[in-house]
């Protein structure tokens, strides 16, 4: 039988890609020269370490399935070309009851396998799953405007745009709205991202393992400021995060209800610095004390409280701000 | 929009809504890009006119195609229509990487602008390219599969035809007055609300697909109806030919998935037009249940696009293999695992929302489950590959491209598949490359596939192989370059609908991706060019065109072009691969004892009329010119309450006809000197052009 030469090129044909295949997982550090905190690939925290493990262990275990096809469709379609006549030709063999076994088997077994795993990890990795530790978690409300984020601090009574800061090693429980449209807030090198929805809070558990400065981002696409929709997410030593709190408390302007007016218009964190901002705030953040109490709930609540929302009144609309006709 | 905005006749039309006149406003790169478009369809729809009026073609366009009734025809124009919308859908797509390459810090569009290509681009893509390609397929290929004169309900597969062209012309027309929606393909309220789009944009969105989508539905009803009903004498479900199946099972899922569709975008239009209040912010509104019921739709509608592409590589793999396809049982199974599958897993499209982990990972799994019997799938076209005689012809570049591109692109959707992965990839630039890599070597590659295949079926000539073969080798190329950068920069944290951005890291990664995007157009140009060369010199392609494949079913055991009665006599079959049975047999072009009279339904003018007065009622309520609206719905229901009082007399075609047909045919097909039909030469391609065959 000439099939001979079949496995033999078929095991150096393997060896090659495989090869390929593992330089390819492994440049997926290079890939990470990103830089400046902006992707989980280079991870700062517990839970963007696990998730990238996760990426790297599901490749491979689906590779079992993937890597033979990848060798197999170049060798067959090379060795059954219609001009080598040697190679055997059965036009009418259409099945095998081994084969068959082998082509479900081997899907169903790698797919169990996977599901075990997706199983486990979604519940260890839930985002509302408070993260285990000795330190009590820093609670972060997290309020998203066109196109800024706000984030209050309610046990020191501050708030900010632009910057989001937390002490390293100390989990940090975000609480999440919007006060316009949906929105996805996430910060990649520490973790993934949740919506965040008008009425409705959702939950989001972050830590970072190391002090440093992080890309956080707005993922789902509200209009033509979005790509400006980012902040930093700070993560210092204890006392450096004291001192912040005190610089905000120190140099923050009042969170009332006309400041909150201007975060409301479509604006950039840029555009917000420019007409709120004071030197001493850093560029494009914005320091806020004097939090009232609740004012996250009263956030949320007041796409409950039964009443409409006329366009004129609703943060990030075309219209918000302008006086209604007739009013 | 305040009431002094509005004008009886006009609506809220006004002279800033026209987009030829936004570079005379405004000159910028971006306005005259803009402008450029809209001219561009504005001249060419002219230069149409001009064109059809000088070569007296509009009389033949409106007898003998505007208002037929034949299947083939009406999957022509739905091709047509789909490959105008690719050109238009590709040029978008390469603007989008322009504008990325240069998108360091700025680029040369407007946010805005460029939010309008990716929504018109992800619209267009799905709803007015990949839906009628492989409508117009099923529509040319099943009926002549499964050995039937036409599909059940004629008339209304024009009147689908008519609903679909509507609102590819409602888009069109949005480039040429007012903008369209910024919402993407998807649309998620609350951003496309009132309060947020005031104008015409998500209305364009909403009765584009609003009425293409009413279209799809009856579609589908009616090859449900056409495969149950009109397989030829014998042919039982396991004999249908592995196409049909797909068809039937994308059939099965259009009349599922196409309604959450439609109802969720009319739910979006009574809070736009009438103060409701289903997806706004206040008065109990929840934009969840938007996505929950886009996404009911939505991931069936990926299995809608892909499945006829599976069903397409199911046939050229084993024509071109010379072989019985392997483990048919299985096929069939897994299409129907998938069909059935793929309602059990939309909630992976926002795993980020927020419920808890039982919920996320449950859908997870249901997820990976789907890969199952697509593996199943690729195995068997390997195991038919195996012992075959495998001919590298145009379709078969483009299935092996396939299946090695897709079993990537699968790999990918496993690690979607998991939330805790999922968390961090979701909206980035990973996944807009994943779900590019099944739909283009998947889809795509399975409809240019099928074009070349069937191509010399429906006109009698084969399609140039060499133009073929670049084009195919380009769109291989093209689509690597243009999307695996995009699994890194996903990967790197690029999010998607992302006009610009501040990392330098990401800029070569963009540029590699532009690069890919002219391989794509070459490939277009390389697709015209095939065309126009195959035209050119359709009296050498014509030669052995009736069956240029040596291929295995029915549709070829007709002559090409096919007769518009398809077969003289109704086949009686037997088996699978009824046509490669009977050409073993030399039964494959026996003349009947006798021909009968062949009676066909006859034209009608409503699918026209539903193009018609479906794209007015469209443009009427987006600009709110509301008498527009008002009359042309009455005039669309008053065009078919009296078609149901005028009786369709049909044509009739005399045995006599028949009988010259077939013998022209017989006479043109057997060659010289012939002796018997199981003879090697018969179908006698090598006259045309050397290839190896599969004896
Ligand atoms: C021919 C080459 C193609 C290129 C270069 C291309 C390029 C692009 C680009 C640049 C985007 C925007 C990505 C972003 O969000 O930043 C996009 C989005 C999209 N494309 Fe394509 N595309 C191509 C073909 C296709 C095809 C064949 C389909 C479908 C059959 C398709 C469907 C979509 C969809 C659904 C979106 C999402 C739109 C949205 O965000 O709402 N594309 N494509
Ligand atoms: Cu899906």
């Amino acid at each position: 039988m000439r099939g001979r030469a079949g496995p033999v090129r078929a095991i150096s044909n393997f060896k090659r890609r495989t090869l390929g295949l593992a330089a390819l997982v492994a440049a997926l550090p290079a890939v990470a020269c990103a830089g400046d905190g902006t992707s989980f690939l280079e991870p700062a925290g517990p839970i963007a370490a696990l998730q990238k493990f996760h990426l790297i262990q599901i490749t491979l275990i689906s590779l079992i399935v993937v890597l033979p096809v990848l060798v197999l469709v170049p060798l067959l379609a090379w060795r059954y070309r219609a001009s080598n006549t040697s190679a055997r030709y059965m036009p009418d063999w259409d099945f095998s009851h081994a084969l068959e076994y082998v082509m479900w088997l081997v899907p169903v077994a790698v797919v169990a396998v996977l599901s075990v795993y997706l199983w486990i990890d979604t519940h260890k990795l839930d985002p509302y799953k408070q993260i285990a530790s000795a330190q009590k978690p820093l609670q972060v409300e997290v309020v998203g405007l066109d196109w800024k984020w706000l984030f209050i601090y309610p046990e020191f009574h501050i708030a900010t745009v632009g910057q989001m800061a937390f002490p390293k090693d100390r989990p940090v429980a975000l609480k999440l709205t919007s006060d316009t449209v949906m929105q996805s807030f996430m910060v990649s090198a520490l973790g993934g991202q949740i919506y965040d929805m008008p009425g409705m809070v959702t939950k989001l558990n972050l830590q970072a393992d190391r002090v440093g400065s992080f890309h956080g981002v707005n993922t789902q696409f509200t209009g033509d400021g979005f790509q400006d929709q980012t902040f930093t997410a700070m993560s210092m030593t204890n006392k450096d995060f004291d001192a912040w709190v005190a610089k905000v408390q120190k140099d923050g302007i009042a969170l009332n209800e006309a400041s909150y007016r201007v975060l409301g218009h479509r604006s950039t964190p840029d555009q917000v610095h420019a007409t709120l901002g004071t030197p001493q705030m850093p560029q494009q953040v914005v320091y806020f004390n004097d939090v009232p109490s609740g004012f996250f709930n009263k956030v949320v609540m007041k796409y409950t409280s039964g009443k409409a929302i006329p366009a004129t009144r609703q943060p990030g609309a075309v219209a918000y701000g302008q006086a209604p006709v007739g009013e | 929009m305040t009431l002094t905005d509005w004008n009886p006749i006009l609506g809220r039309l006004t002279l800033q809504s026209l987009d030829p006149l936004k570079a005379v406003f405004d000159p910028t790169v971006n306005n005259f890009i803009a402008s450029g478009a809209a001219d561009a369809v504005v001249v060419g729809a002219l230069l149409g006119v001009v064109l059809m009026t000088k070569y007296r073609l509009w009389k033949p366009l409106w007898n003998n195609w505007l208002t037929t009734v034949d299947h083939k025809r009406i999957g022509v124009m739905y091709i047509v229509l789909a490959l105008v919308m690719l050109v238009r859908g590709v040029v978008e797509a390469v603007l989008m990487r322009a504008q990325q390459a240069d998108g360091l810090h700025g680029g040369f569009l407007s946010a805005d602008h460029f939010a309008q290509l990716f929504s018109t681009h992800g619209t267009i893509m799905i709803f007015f390219m990949a839906m009628p390609f492989l409508t117009g397929l099923i529509n040319i290929v099943v009926p002549l599969q499964i050995g039937a004169r036409d599909v059940s309900f004629p008339m209304l597969n024009s009147v689908s035809l008519g609903l679909t062209v509507a609102g590819a012309a409602l888009v069109m027309i949005s480039l040429v007055l007012g903008d369209f929606s910024t919402g993407g393909w998807t649309g998620y309220p609350p951003y496309t609300e009132a309060a947020f789009q005031p104008g015409v944009g998500p209305d364009y969105w909403i009765w584009s697909l609003g009425i293409a989508g009413l279209g799809s539905t009856l579609t589908g009803l009616n090859f449900i109806v056409t495969i149950y009903k009109e397989r030829a004498p014998g042919m039982k479900f396991m004999h249908m030919p592995m196409f049909t199946w797909t068809a039937l099972c994308t059939a099965i899922l259009l009349v599922f998935a196409m309604p959450p569709l439609t109802v969720c975008a009319v739910m979006l239009a009574l809070d736009r037009y009438a103060g409701f209040h289903f997806f706004t912010n206040a008065l109990g509104g929840n934009m969840m249940n938007f996505a929950n019921m886009l996404w009911l739709f939505g991931h069936p509608e990926v299995y809608i696009l892909i499945l006829p592409a599976f069903g397409v590589f199911s046939e050229i793999v084993s024509t071109f293999s010379g072989k019985r396809i392997y483990g048919y049982a299985s096929l069939v199974l897994a299409t129907m695992c998938i069909a059935v599958l793929s309602f059990t897993v939309w909630l992976h499209h926002f795993f980020t929302m927020g419920q808890d982990a039982d919920v996320n990972a449950a859908f997870g799994i249901a997820t990976m489950l789907i890969g199952i019997p697509t593996g199943v799938k690729i195995f068997d076209w390997l195991a038919t590959i195996y012992r075959g005689r495998l001919q590298f012809t145009v379709p078969m570049v483009y299935m092996l491209s396939f299946m090695m591109l897709f079993v990537i692109g699968g790999l990918t959707g496993i690690i979607l598949a998991n939330p805790t992965v999922d968390f961090q990839v979701h909206n980035t630039l990973f996944l807009v490359a994943h779900f590019h890599n099944m739909l283009i070597p998947g889809l795509l590659f399975g409809m240019l596939a099928g074009y070349n295949y069937w191509f010399p079926k429906v006109f009698g000539f084969r399609l140039n192989e060499k133009w073929g073969h670049v084009s195919a080798y380009s769109w291989t190329i093209g689509f690597v370059l243009a999307f695996f950068p995009l699994y890194a920069v996903g990967l790197m944290g690029m999010t998607r609908r992302t006009v610009s951005y501040t990392n330098p890291a990401f800029q070569p990664w963009f540029q590699i991706a532009l690069a890919g995007g002219f391989f794509v157009l070459f490939a277009l140009f390389s697709m015209g060019m095939q065309l126009y060369v195959s035209i050119r010199d359709r009296d050498l392609l014509e030669a052995g065109a009736d069956d240029p494949w040596n291929a295995r079913t029915l549709e070829w055991a007709t002559p090409s072009p096919v007769p518009a009665y398809n077969f003289a006599i109704v086949p009686t079959v037997d088996s699978r691969d009824a046509y490669a049975m009977a050409k073993a047999s030399g039964a494959a072009y026996m003349s009947p004892a006798r021909f009968n009279n062949i009676h066909l339904p006859g034209k009608t003018s409503l699918g026209v009329v539903t193009a018609v007065g479906g794209t007015a009622l469209g443009f009427g309520l987006v600009w709110h010119m509301w008498w527009l609206a008002i009359l042309s719905l009455v005039l669309v229901v008053a065009a078919f309450l009296a078609r149901t009082f005028t009786e369709d007399e049909g044509v009739t075609i005399p045995s006599g006809i028949a009988r010259r047909d077939f013998d022209a045919w017989m006479k043109r097909i057997r060659p010289e000197g012939w002796s018997d039909d199981t003879a090697p030469e018969m179908p006698g391609l090598e006259t045309a052009q050397p290839m190896e065959h599969a004896e």
